[in-house]
């Protein structure tokens, strides 16, 4: 039997006001097994701590319990302690005598005392079986995994490149830039948003440190936070990205038209394209589905007049595998599906479009090449309606608020007045959400230009008129009453959901997920905004919730730094408390393999039988298995079923 | 030491992240409830063992509480939640049929946040306790001893 050392700890008042220190020190001491015991104003204080490390060398203990506050605000100093004097730090036991009994107990001193009492006995018993732990240390390989090649993804590489760290960049689509690209300007600055982002795009392409892997896919994942391995998957371009030099010859020659993706639908492109004109790498891709090679075996008219011959119909999807000792997720977001809310008409009525199909109509290198037109009527706009709110903060929809509706549509009225100055614009609004630097000013700045009017009532109905001008339903709250107003384009401000990709890129790295809209799942919504539950993988950007740019460039940035703290450090610690089985009693029934979510549980074989094993740097010490094993063959150490049975019987004696 | 056998006493067991978190922002918030309440720190929910439960009720135990965090996404593990969720299911079942009374074990989701919620179900748990009849088992516990 361990001799114990115990430590009692007035916390001012906090404890020994309603405590009876005196007396607990009294029962304790009855304890067989206990050594010293031993009472502190403030253990925490440096005199406290000096006292303790004191007593502990010089009563030769080899266990200590501490009673006094909670394992979250002084375990590491009393851990410490132990250290210093010669103990494994996990021969240590706190007990919350402050936030478990003296204040939730004020009033009841005497039974407070003796409640204290038995949880220190009760510690007492249970420390006898605590074994000392070690962390160990595992390496960490010095590259990063970003997925996603928009905003987020580009600041997070390039931070994560410039501290001398090999990155992998992986996006799914030809080019990297995400829906930022998409923009034509970005509230409330109104920069210019391709002449913002295309100098960091380029500066990704030529970076030493950063391998762009375009049009490619995660396909799965293997270890752990330091060394993980990722399978990617290269889509063929039929294109070979070592021979084209981006002249497009290619892209002027091919007579086969598809819908054109980058610009939402309201053009077409080629069959061989690139997405846009700034598009990094600038190498185009050949959509397989529309090209006349594929579908009819006729043309190749781009490998003909191709001066590099960088055609390639051969080219097969590759596999590569990277390693890395950290991922960051940063898939983006994309519009809601606008043609689910029926009532706005979207899909229905050529001129209902979405926020992202005005920025490209606006854009100059949009379908129009700036010009402000009603889409497949080719008219320009006299009056235009802003619906804010297109299925965001309803429940039937989207219940959240995307955070970005309210300043888009102020930033679109001003798209539309810059246009057509003498256009009328309607923004149908609940209320304006401009809590953002620059927001409120940007607010006043459109409020009060000509021909801007704020509906501030939601709009309930888009109706098609047989001129084929469409009118907005809503009520609203100043008048009384409802209105009517009739324009010739509506723009749905739409909320927004995490992409598409998302949902496989989480299943392959087996991340959490909020419910509504998809996004991923941080480790705490307060403390650890970019961590996710599994070690080393991190999120950032609209992936991980609605967020506008600076934010999303603030989060990436976050997320680098985490990324570059756990490179730079090259070495990972397991957490101490990792299942361990005994194998003599393990029946080797894999049910703790079902019940581990960390995957941390093989079954290996071991003397003739198949028994399991824990991988210590995939456990997290949760103890699911422990309470799935039939066989009370696992147990989390310092927690085994020895020591609750002795607690137990501890407290109830 | 005055003795305590006629008081009740309850056990609860803890998830590290949530309901444990509670009971300790209902000591940061001063809510006071009664001291019959032994508090044991699990790391999750879905550590869960029947056995804990019954080895508790056996020893002299009133009434078992088993603490976690909210389905569906609050638990700090993934799902140890929902393994509790099943398991307990099962006990009570078992506990019923060899006649427990309901009192006796409660499966309750705490978030770190309801420290309130802590403190009135702990008041609850313990006041049904009261009145719950103490549990007699062939044991060397003084309880025992008095029945003999």
């Amino acid at each position: 039997m361990g001799r114990v050392a115990v430590f009692l700890c007035h916390c001012g008042t906090n404890i020994a006001g309603v405590i009876d220190i005196q007396r607990v020190a009294e029962e304790i001491r009855k304890i067989s097994g206990v050594a010293i015991v031993q009472d502190s104003r403030f253990l925490c204080s440096t005199d406290g701590i000096e006292s303790m490390v004191d007593s502990i060398r010089s009563s030769g203990v080899d266990r200590v319990v501490v009673a006094a506050c909670s394992f979250r605000t002084h375990e590491p100093l009393f851990q410490n302690a132990l250290r210093r004097a010669g103990l494994n730090p996990y021969l240590l036991e706190l007990v919350n005598v402050r936030e478990l009994c003296s204040w939730v107990h004020e009033k009841e001193r005497e039974k407070a005392t003796e409640k204290a009492v038995k949880m220190i006995r009760a510690a007492i018993a249970k420390i006898q079986g605590n074994q000392p732990l070690e962390r160990r240390k595992l390496p960490v390989i010095p590259a990063a995994l970003v997925i996603g090649g928009g905003i987020a993804g580009i600041r997070a590489a390039l931070d994560i490149a410039d501290a001398g760290f090999t990155v992998y960049l992986v996006e799914k689509e030809p080019s990297i830039g995400g829906n930022m690209a998409r923009l034509d300007k970005t509230f409330p600055t109104l920069d210019c948003s391709i002449c913002i982002l295309g100098p960091l795009m380029n500066a990704v392409a030529q970076h030493p440190n950063i391998k762009l892997l375009t049009y490619s896919e995660v396909l799965s994942i293997e270890g752990r936070v330091g060394e993980f391995s990722i399978k990617i998957l290269r889509k063929p371009r039929y294109v070979r990205e070592d021979l084209c030099k981006g002249c497009l010859i290619c892209i002027a020659k091919c007579p086969a038209k598809a819908d054109d993706e980058f610009n939402m639908g309201l053009s077409h492109r080629k069959a061989i394209y690139i997405q846009y004109p700034q598009a990094v790498p600038r190498i185009p891709a050949i959509d397989p589905s529309t090209c006349f090679y594929f579908q009819k075996g006729i043309c190749r008219a781009c490998e003909k007049l191709c001066p590099t011959g960088a055609i390639d119909f051969s080219q097969r999807g590759e596999v590569v595998e990277v390693k890395v000792g950290a991922i960051v997720v940063a898939t983006g977001f994309e519009e809601y599906t606008a043609s689910q809310i029926y009532e706005y008409g979207y899909g229905r009525y050529p001129n209902v479009i979405t926020g992202l199909q005005l920025e490209r109509l606006v854009s100059s290198y949009g379908p129009t090449g700036g010009r402000l037109t009603v889409p497949r009527i080719d008219r320009e706009p006299r009056r235009i309606a802003i619906v804010n709110c297109a299925g965001s903060r309803d429940e039937r929809h989207l219940p959240y608020c995307c955070r970005v509706g309210c300043m888009a549509s102020l930033k679109h009225a001003w798209y539309i007045k810059h246009l057509i100055p003498d256009a009328e614009v309607f923004i149908f609004a609940d209320e304006i959400r401009a809590s953002g630097k620059g927001f409120e000013e940007f607010y006043r700045r459109v409020r009060l230009l000509p021909g801007v009017y704020i509906v501030k009532g939601r709009a309930s109905e888009v109706r098609g008129n047989p001129d084929g001008t469409v009118s907005v339903m809503a009520y609203d709250p100043a008048l009384g009453h409802g209105i009517s107003i009739n324009t010739d384009l509506v723009v749905l401000e739409v909320g927004i959901v995490a992409s598409r990709s998302t949902e496989s890129v989480r299943n392959i790295l087996k991340l959490g997920v909020v419910a509504q809209g998809g996004f991923l799942l941080e480790l705490h919504p307060k403390l650890n905004p970019i961590e996710t539950a599994v070690d080393g993988i991190y999120i950032c950007g609209a992936v991980a919730g609605p967020k506008d740019i600076p934010e999303t460039v603030a989060q990436a940035s976050a997320a680098a730094s985490k990324v570059v703290s756990l490179l730079s450090r090259g070495y990972i610690e397991t957490q101490p408390y990792t299942a361990r089985v005994n194998s003599e009693l393990c029946s080797g029934c894999r049910i703790c393999v079902t019940a581990c979510e960390y995957g941390a549980i093989r079954i290996v074989e071991k003397g003739g039988r198949s028994v399991a094993s824990v991988d210590e740097a995939l456990c997290k010490g949760c103890g699911a298995c422990v309470g799935s094993c039939p066989s009370r063959a696992i147990e989390i150490p310092n927690l085994g079923l020895d020591q609750i049975e002795a607690m137990i019987a501890e407290i109830v004696r | 030491m005055i003795p305590v056998s006629l008081e009740p006493r309850v056990i609860a067991f803890t998830c590290t992240y949530c309901a444990y978190a509670a009971a300790e922002t209902a000591g940061v918030s001063k809510l006071q409830y009664p001291p019959h309440i032994y508090i044991i720190r699990l790391p999750c929910s879905g550590m869960f063992r029947s056995y804990y439960v019954f080895k508790a009720l056996y020893n002299g135990f009133d009434s078992v509480l088993w603490g976690g965090c909210h389905p569906p996404y609050d638990c700090h593990f993934i799902n140890g939640n929902y393994k509790a969720r099943v398991r307990a299911a099962l006990l009570k079942s078992y506990l019923n049929q060899l006649g427990f009374e309901d009192d006796r074990f409660r499966l309750e989701w705490i978030a770190a946040g309801e420290a309130d919620r802590f403190a009135s179900i702990a008041k609850e748990i313990v006041k049904k306790a009261t009145s719950l009849p103490r549990l007699r088992f062939l044991d060397n516990s003084e309880v025992v001893s008095e029945w003999l």
